[in-house]
């Protein structure tokens, strides 16, 4: 599992390759929100674009990074363009209150 | 008829978790699948693992046993633990329920084995174990033809 979090103005971006799952899933989640807390930053981007795998854990993820952002009045936004990563994501109902955008640039503009 | 069978016995560590959806996802391999038949059984696989894991034994080491049956294009797949038991099936099936919210869990691990399987069967006794049955009907060998 390749993780990489950066700071972009008031946006943290979080790029995710490889596979995710509860293996992962706890110290990913414990890196994402270090950063997020310690740099007050207000909205998540979650480029899930890189994923091979990824099952409910993934989607514990990304819903816990969705309530922190809004308790915050952030967001967190999705970038994602892999039909497996798309399928899992549909049947979770996450897509009814997180939008996807197929690139970072697309994202950054709409959040 | 097609038969073969296969079984294999770890620790319940969160590790095995890939291990346990690449070997399942190596035996069907044989059925031809196409990647999205095989992303489905190596996910619902995962599942049934990290529940065994987490909820079974409850991170304590136990053993997990994953065996695999293929019988012509159907593959049946069970994982078993001899944990904790499910108190109420029902309510665990039911999408985003989970026993465990302070851990994180999104509570659709049997919606997706579900949704991703073409049938699934949960047995689960107090103090004794859970066993999860899955089954998956392969199309593409007749597809092509």
């Amino acid at each position: 599992m390749y993780l990489s979090v950066e700071k972009h103005n008031n946006n943290l971006l979080v790029q995710l390759k490889g596979e995710l799952d509860h293996h992962n899933t706890e110290i990913i989640r414990q890196k994402i929100d270090k950063q997020y807390f310690e740099h007050r930053i207000r909205n998540i981007i979650l480029d899930l674009r890189g994923l091979t795998f990824m099952d409910s854990s993934g989607i514990g993820l990304v819903m816990g990074r969705y309530k922190n952002s809004l308790e915050n009045g952030g967001k967190t936004i999705i970038v994602n363009d892999n039909a497996y990563v798309e399928k899992i994501l549909k049947m979770s109902g996450l897509l009814k209150i997180i939008s996807v955008y197929p690139t970072i640039e697309i994202a950054m503009e709409n959040i | 008829m097609e038969k073969n069978y296969m079984k294999l016995e770890f620790l319940s560590k969160s590790s095995n978790e890939s291990f346990a959806r690449v070997v399942v996802a190596a035996f069907a391999s044989q059925l031809d699948p196409t990647l999205e038949e095989l992303s489905d059984i190596k996910t619902a696989v995962s599942e049934a693992v990290t529940n065994a894991i987490i909820h079974g034994y409850e991170y304590r080491e136990g053993i997990v046993i994953l065996e695999s049956t293929i019988i012509d294009k159907e593959i049946v797949i069970t994982v078993e633990d001899k944990g904790l038991g499910i108190a109420d099936i029902e309510k665990a099936r039911e999408p985003f329920y989970t026993s465990k919210p302070d851990l994180e869990r999104s509570g659709m691990g049997f919606t997706v084995m579900e949704t991703f399987m073409d049938g699934l069967e949960i047995e689960s006794i107090r103090g004794q174990g859970t066993k999860v049955r899955m089954r998956k009907k392969f199309n593409s060998l007749l597809d092509k033809e």
